[in-house]
């Protein structure tokens, strides 16, 4: 089917959605009331697995076959607006009654803004903050989560001496598949990670070093385990009490609340991430997916008539109800079934305090480089030292491209 | 007997006389007839892997895919950059260690139900190959699906087995020492049926007289098998063995949807890594290179083994 004559079923115009996971499968219960309510729309959706949607968005760029709107993970944005696929949604917004800036969390409506344009609108949001065990954290005399650093550190230091069994740990840092703790940790310390504008990397730069002195201090301590493949299962662990804190994401509400045994679910609490100065909460991802507007769309009127309708604080309750994604829109946060939960609230106080990491395409490769080169320090192979300046150098070589593309720009 | 030679040679004269003046025509015949097999083999394969042979000396990138400007010639830089890889050493030994155990571990189990199927005790004959090769034609995903549960650490076949024998449970594919071993046995099995079917062609083919003499000798089960078998398999086995390791220096697919390459990188192979760079984070100028790289490796071990086999054979 080429882009120029998509059939229009029965005089309707067609516009092609593109979603993921499980938005994919489960935004299909909003359509027909959108079809009902546009009757010369038709909304074709398809779902696509989260592995391989980088890739088909991709070569169905190359391909010149994009959809006409799709999810994407907001990291993704930089990528796209690179190849000039998407377009700048400013003149929608202004027209619309319904989009509006103030509606959502700055930090993660600035994460669809590059370089002073924006191009996608944040459909659900996500972040990473703290799940801790109540008892064992009462029990090492704290009675509340910790809010600073210095608190998170002593409580680490408590509860992991007060563990009877040596297999028992205060925290998580699953260094096997996770660059999120330490990113965290180092825009608490306020690095940019990268410098001289996204051109070098900035890890052995003084505000990284910090950070991930103080993140190392878990394993070199002993209140975090160095080898975390071994925990296969961590919400049996986390049941055992073979560590009381993880820092994770919203999905994991639902999940702890299903496997989580019944005795355990009273222990349990979020919160939001300690900080390392004296602004409660401390800094966290924005992540989420958005809403954009391919370029080669024909029917980008259409299809901005669905962003807005999926942008609806009712629309956005009901799809928290069907999904379990975190509205966007910081009005449908009022909905009892988001209200009503206590685990979620954190995650309001969280969003209002989230930061982008860098903002290009690059980045994804380079957070996988963090992850191994954390997974090194916890395995204690290289120092702090040796380690972050082996990762500014496998960072530089990633950015190489990036830094001749400016300067050739800028001739 | 003298004349009878003349007219012999006089006959093969005519033929080749007569197939010299069809020259022209059975020329054009030929071409009519496999034009179309190389024009697709031309279209499809020769000028791909001549743009990706190019694109290797670029870095074609996702900025290039944007703009072909942003392209450029950076000579033997990819190659370079590959020798100075961590993870291109990682999966070069994780692929030899796929190829090195996989490879005559699947040679064996074929020639095993080769010989069993072979036998003429076996009744079904049928029925059985076509159970051993089943798995060959069956889609990997599907399989992978099946052995995930196979190897499910709490859940599956094969540690609930293990427990009968008091064996604690193994995380088969999250234990970094462990997930190779369990790629190569979902391989093995998956990849057997098809080597199989060779071998009990290459048996079949053995002339009943051999063994009869062997026999008459007084040569056990095992010496007609190290003496007659062996030796007359030995075509099929230098086949066998070539096929088998050029597909398993391919090793993909397994990997791909078992563990994702993981853990600890323990199962990334090279088709896996270059797949990661070209697709995932679309360095198809690498990524060429490394396709080359590993088609110079799978070379240089088919020639050594071509050396080896005509040894043996000396």
């Amino acid at each position: 089917m080429h882009l120029g004559c998509r059939p229009e079923a029965g005089g309707k115009k067609v516009v092609v959605f593109w979603a993921m996971g499980a938005e994919g499968e489960n935004v299909q219960k909003l359509i027909p009331e959108f079809e009902r309510r546009n009757p010369d729309i038709h909304v074709r959706l398809q779902a696509i697995p989260w592995t391989a949607a980088h890739e088909k968005l991709l070569t169905a760029y190359a391909g010149r076959s994009t959809p006409d709107i799709a999810q994407l993970g907001n990291t993704w944005i930089p990528e796209f607006t690179i190849l000039d696929a998407l377009v700048d949604v400013q003149p929608w917004i202004d027209r619309s009654s319904e989009v509006k800036k103030e509606n959502y969390f700055p930090g993660i409506w600035e994460t669809n803004v590059i370089d002073g344009t924006i191009y996608g609108i944040p459909w659900y949001v996500d972040t990473r903050l703290l799940f801790y065990r109540t008892d064992l954290l009462r029990q090492a005399g704290y009675d509340h989560a910790p809010r600073t650093w210095s608190e998170w550190f002593d409580a680490s230091k408590k509860v992991r001496a007060r563990a009877t069994d040596t297999s028992h740990y205060a925290i998580l840092l699953p260094t096997n598949n996770e660059w999120a703790p330490a990113v965290v940790m180092g825009l608490e310390k306020n690095s940019t990670l990268l410098r001289d504008g996204d051109r070098y990397g900035d890890f052995s730069g003084p505000t990284f070093t910090a950070a991930f002195t103080d993140f190392n201090n878990f394993f070199i301590n002993g209140w975090a385990p160095r080898k975390t493949q071994q925990i296969i299962n961590v919400y049996d662990a986390f049941a055992e009490g073979i560590f009381a804190m993880y820092i994770t994401g919203p999905w994991n509400i639902g999940e702890f609340l299903k496997r989580l045994p019944a005795s355990m679910q009273g222990n349990w609490m979020t919160a939001p991430m300690p900080t390392a100065d004296s602004v409660y909460p401390g800094v966290s991802l924005a992540g989420g997916s958005s809403l954009v507007l391919f370029r080669a769309s024909k029917v980008k009127d259409e299809s901005w008539k669905l962003i807005e309708y999926l942008s609806e604080a009712d629309r956005q309750a009901e799809f928290y109800k069907i999904t379990g994604d975190l509205p966007a829109v910081r009005e449908s946060w009022r909905d009892s079934s988001i209200s009503s939960n206590k685990y979620i609230q954190a995650f309001y106080r969280q969003l209002e305090r989230v930061a982008a990491t860098p903002k290009i395409p690059e980045w994804e490769q380079i957070a996988q480089k963090v992850r191994e080169y954390s997974e090194i320090v916890a395995l204690d192979r290289m120092s702090v030292h040796d380690a972050l300046a082996a990762l500014d150098r496998d960072v530089n070589v990633i950015l190489e491209k990036r830094r001749w593309m400016l300067d050739h720009e800028g001739k | 007997m003298k004349g009878n030679k003349e007219q012999m040679a006089k006959a093969r004269f005519k033929i080749v006389s007569r197939r010299e003046e069809g020259t022209a025509s059975s020329l054009l015949a030929s071409w009519f007839f496999l034009g179309p097999a190389l024009l697709v083999i031309v279209v499809f394969f020769f000028l791909p892997v001549l743009a990706a042979f190019l694109m290797s000396f670029t870095d074609f990138d996702i900025y290039s895919l944007g703009n072909f400007q942003y392209a450029r010639l950076i000579g033997l830089r990819n190659y370079t950059q590959i020798f100075h890889d961590p993870l291109f050493w990682k999966a070069l030994q994780n692929t030899f260690y796929f190829v090195v155990v996989g490879g005559p571990l699947s040679i064996a189990v074929s020639l095993c139900a080769a010989m069993l199927i072979h036998s003429k005790l076996v009744k079904y004959k049928g029925v059985f190959r076509v159970v051993y090769f089943a798995p060959v034609v069956t889609t990997l995903v599907a399989v992978a699906v099946v052995w995930r549960f196979v190897y499910h650490p709490r859940f599956g076949l094969l540690n609930y087995a293990f427990g009968l024998l008091g064996i604690s449970p193994v995380d088969w594919l999250g234990d970094p020492f462990w997930a190779m071993p369990a790629i190569i046995v979902l391989a093995v099995w998956k990849n057997f049926g098809y080597t199989m079917i060779i071998f009990l062609a290459g048996l079949q083919n053995i002339s009943e007289s051999l063994y009869e003499a062997a026999r008459i000798d007084g040569a056990s089960a095992w010496q007609q098998f190290k003496h007659v078998t062996l030796p007359m398999l030995a075509p099929t086995t230098l086949f066998i063995s070539v096929i088998t390791m050029i597909g398993y220096f391919q090793l993909f697919a397994e990997p791909y949807v078992m563990t994702q390459g993981g853990p600890l990188n323990r199962t990334l192979s090279i088709v896996l890594l270059m797949y990661q760079q070209g697709f995932r984070w679309w360095n198809m100028g690498y990524s060429a290179a490394l396709a080359f790289v590993l088609f110079l490796v799978i070379l240089a071990a088919s020639l050594v083994q071509f050396r080896i086999q005509k040894g043996e054979a000396a």
